[in-house]
């Protein structure tokens, strides 16, 4: 076993009666990296960081965190780890000072100890420490259930989904955060539904339906994708769509953003497509290559996967 | 030792920042208390009598007229044999005072045979046993001193509640149920609902061990039902008048493991209730009904038929309020409930062991 | 009044005790507009939705809702209006059927169109396979897809959307999208409120609130312009950085 890789992962599945919610899955998340789980709800990712931090054993395969077997040394993990799972995980009814405070007894710590860790973060939520944690905001909650994620000085940690729900200027902020987490060496495993948010982590997995889509830098994820790529503007943004969709030599083409993007089969004619568009009565019409997103090579694979187009 | 402290503290922080729940928590016993100490009214100030009297004879209007000039009583009027039910069931008088046909003979005849039967009956309307229970009392005692001798043995019939149930018989049955209620209700929806917010995964996912969770969570209950412990001994002592003959040493002890036992009970619901609703649900229906029809709280348990006396003997409220009733009321000494106590115990352990097994540190 | 005028609000405010939700929030909403209506957490949309939607009297300001006044008629805008989110939308113990024939009993549809409308539906998206499962076990995206659906299938004026795609995966966002465009485009009035920056792209106008009032108001195009942006999400951060309250 490679002792330099935080998360090792071979194999694990997991089932709940007939729902094969994660599918042989296979990954490494490596000392020192911010990973990204990418993919939508019920795509198996929580059911991931429960295998994780060892509060449910797979069905088959084996995971390890930290070079111990979460099966069988998921006491020794316990001790590693900080977990800040999708849902409000701290006590509502308590202070700020109350939660962080029960955190820091839950793992015979206190604040001082990680003083350097947290205090970035504790500072923006300071002005509050005597508010109830169910008195917070959103993006409050967030920095406080980190806080306590951090309080034991964790070597890795987990967070799932821990930007839904939460604006982009707080999401944005979340993710510098982690950013300097990293930097102090933390190991990072995270969540998110949001695709733009793949570019903030070292590597990525994309993962849907409980299998793994690609797992590589978001880099080259994008350079995965392998056909033409264009985005389509005009007036009748709806209309270009139904339009596009029809004409041969058009794999798909689905709305991305201020544009449509429209991934074609190699050799495509643009000059003709933008001229048939503009005789069906189209005007404005702007169509020009793109770089793959996140978002394209997904629902690329997403389709590979299903082996039928979901979209057009 | 430090951290242990830290989650009792949490514990805490979570029954203070609910005021309403402890309220209702703290406040329960005393209205059940009070509500039952009310509506059987332990004063007695005017018991209205009507008598039956085939042959009225000198030495019977003398007793009567005794009885009208006591204080107490309340003379009604003569009545014939057959008016007696028809009289109490409309509530026109509390008892009838029946004179034996031969009762002249029988009070004056020194060689009395137990076959002759009693020279006067004493017929009750006992929906309210506790003026059946005083009134009795008295009224004998007015009657054999103002006889020309000393054998009198009236005969009670209480009509309409065989058992005498009283106040003091409730005391126990509330003290059983109040317990389960707070130990049992309380901390399996505080487990539960850690269950239910998500902070149950943190919680497993640390490296303290989940007993000391739960200890920690049981221990804040524990204190909160030994005050109304407390309460409930005081009420029944001091404001329904309840002897509390026994050992308080004793009621004091039973009731602190029947505590215990019921708060095992709580844990042992928490690991099978995902929900708080769930385990209110369960709460009410594994736990309040049989603690309050097998326990012989309402019904007494020997009337019951056979199967339902099966059944009540592992409601653990039946062993419990049949100790207390020993030791409150009946007043023996501690050494009289060991079996009881015995019971409990094994019960407690039993359910200790099942709920820690159950009580996984894992989700599932 | 005009017709065309779906929604339309003057000075619209909401105060708690001391604490203004929303502060005096003008603006109108054409017919068949998809109106997307961003803010950061906190800065008082859920509060200007629900004076909206008639769930709650404002506490000062005038406006109309599908030609009827929000200060005095909140029960009949509830009947001429859909309503979505994330949250709330379908009852997953109940079946596909069972959940539509219940929103059609609600809103008083008759047998006859209750039965037309549903078959449309059904086949608009290729669910006629499904009637009889629980939404319970439909998959999410599904689910969003049937929510809007049956949102929209007493034919209101307008629907309101709160977050209606958050966490749906991207193909099923925008099949989602898709049906809003459709909606739209048969005179249905969009009012949507999202997190995904690139959602606000597809919509006719955006207004993005801020400390309870609405600090900007366009189309998208002409915001990034006016922002000298990229993107929507360059004009919402530019903006949202400037809140100076949370939640």
């Amino acid at each position: 076993m490679n002792f330099s890789n935080a998360i090792e992962i071979k194999g694990l599945t997991k089932r709940y009666g007939p729902v094969v919610a994660l599918d042989r899955i296979r990954l490494e998340v490596r000392r020192g990296e911010l990973f990204g789980l990418i993919g939508p709800d019920g795509a198996g990712k929580t059911t991931l960081f429960r295998l994780l931090t060892t509060l449910i054993d797979p069905d088959e395969g084996q995971a390890s965190v930290n070079g111990m077997d979460t099966a069988t040394e998921y006491r020794n993990i316990r001790k590693t780890i900080g977990y800040m799972p999708g849902r409000f995980s701290l006590y509502p009814d308590l202070t700020v000072d109350e939660n962080l405070a029960f955190f820091a007894a839950l793992f015979g710590t206190n604040l001082r100890d990680s003083h350097d860790l947290i205090d970035p973060i504790y500072r923006q939520i300071k002005p509050f420490r005597t508010r109830r944690a169910g008195k917070l905001s959103g993006g409050m909650k967030q920095k406080l259930a980190l806080c306590c994620a951090l309080i034991h000085r964790p070597s890795v940690l987990f967070l799932d989904e821990p930007t839904t729900g939460v604006d982009a200027v707080s999401r944005s902020e979340f993710w510098d955060m982690l950013a300097e987490l990293k930097a102090k060496g933390i190991s990072i495993l995270v969540s998110t539904p949001y695709m733009d948010e793949a570019n903030r982590c070292d590597r990525i997995a994309l993962i849907n339906e409980g299998k793994v889509l690609g797992i590589d830098t978001p880099q080259g994820i994008v350079s995965g994708f392998n056909a033409p790529l264009f985005a389509l503007h005009g007036d009748d943004m709806f209309g270009l769509l139904k339009a596009a969709r029809c004409y041969a030599g058009v794999r798909t083409c689905y709305p991305f953003g201020q544009t449509h993007h429209l991934v074609t089969e190699s050799g495509f004619n643009a000059v003709r497509f933008i001229e048939t568009l503009s005789a069906e009565g189209f005007s404005a019409i702007e169509l020009y290559p793109v770089e793959a997103g996140i978002e394209d090579v997904f629902i690329q694979r997403m389709e590979n996967e299903s082996g039928q187009s979901h979209i057009g | 030792m430090g951290s242990f402290l830290s989650f009792v503290r949490k514990e805490t922080l979570h029954i203070i920042r609910d005021p309403r729940t402890m309220l209702v928590v703290l406040l329960m016993p005393i209205v059940q208390m009070t509500l039952f100490g009310f509506a059987i009214s332990t004063e007695i100030n005017n018991i209205d009598f009507a008598v039956v009297a085939p042959n009225r004879t000198s030495a019977i209007r003398q007793q009567v007229e005794r009885l009208a000039a006591n204080a107490y009583f309340t003379y009604k009027g003569f009545i014939s044999p057959k008016e007696t039910d028809e009289v109490l069931r409309r509530g026109e008088t509390d008892v009838v005072v029946v004179f034996a046909d031969d009762y002249d003979r029988k009070t004056l005849s020194s060689a009395l045979s137990p076959t002759d039967g009693a020279a006067i009956q004493l017929v009750f309307d006992a929906s309210n046993p506790n003026i059946a229970a005083a009134g009795a009392g008295y009224l004998q005692q007015v009657l054999s001193v103002g006889g020309p001798a000393t054998l009198i043995e009236p005969e009670m019939h209480l009509m309409y509640n065989p058992q005498m149930k009283s106040a003091y018989n409730f005391v126990p049955g509330i003290m059983g149920l109040i317990f389960i209620l707070i130990c049992a209700i309380m901390t399996s929806v505080s487990i539960v609902r850690e269950k239910e917010t998500g902070t149950m995964e943190v919680l497993l996912a640390s490296p303290v061990r989940p007993i000391r969770i739960i200890l920690a969570k049981m221990i804040p209950y524990f204190a909160l039902s030994c005050i109304n412990l407390a309460t409930i001994l005081l009420l029944a002592r001091y404001a329904l008048d309840v002897p509390i003959s026994g050992s308080t040493a004793g009621i004091v002890a039973i009731s602190l493991l029947y505590l215990i036992l019921a708060l095992a009970l709580g844990l042992f619901i928490s690991t099978i209730a995902d929900t708080q609703v769930m385990a209110m649900l369960i709460s009410g229906m594994v736990l309040m009904l049989p603690v309050i029809m097998l326990s012989g709280m309402v019904f007494p348990i020997e009337n019951m038929p056979k199967i339902l006396q099966a059944l009540s003997t592992i409601v653990p409220a039946r062993w419990y309020i049949a100790a207390i009733r020993k030791l409150m009321i009946e007043g023996v000494p501690f050494a009289a409930v060991l079996k009881e106590f015995a019971i409990l115990s094994g019960m407690t352990l039993a359910l200790i062991g099942i709920a820690l097994r159950k009580f996984n540190d894992k989700l599932e | 009044m005009n017709r065309d005028k779906v929604i339309s609000v003057k000075n619209l405010s909401k105060k708690f005790g001391e604490f203004i939700a929303v502060d005096r929030i003008s603006f109108e909403v054409e017919r068949g507009e998809i109106f997307g209506f961003l803010g950061a957490n906190g800065a008082g949309k859920t509060t200007a939705m629900r004076m909206l939607c008639g769930l709650s009297y404002p506490t000062s300001g005038s406006g109309t809702v599908a030609g009827y006044d929000i200060m005095t008629q909140g029960e009949e805008i509830k009947r001429h209006i859909g309503y979505m989110s994330q949250r709330f939308s379908l009852y997953e113990d109940l079946t596909v059927w069972e959940n539509i024939r219940l929103y059609a009993g609600i809103y008083g549809l008759n047998r006859r169109q209750t039965l037309r409308r549903t078959v449309e539906l059904l086949d608009r998206l290729q669910f006629r396979s499904e009637i009889r499962t629980r939404v319970g076990s439909l998959p999410l995206g599904w689910k969003q897809k049937l929510a809007f659906s049956v949102a929209t299938l007493h034919r209101p004026e307008v629907v309101f959307l709160d977050e209606p795609t958050g966490g749906v995966d991207p193909v099923t966002r925008r099949q989602f999208w898709e049906l809003i465009y459709e909606a739209a485009a048969a005179g249905t009035t969009v009012f949507v409120t999202t997190h995904y920056m690139d959602e606000a792209e597809y919509c006719s106008r955006v207004s993005i609130m801020v400390d309870g009032q609405i600090r900007a108001l366009d189309t998208p195009t002409l915001l990034k312009q006016q922002f000298a942006a990229k993107s929507m999400d360059e004009v919402f951060r530019t903006l949202a950085r400037d809140a100076k309250r949370g939640e």
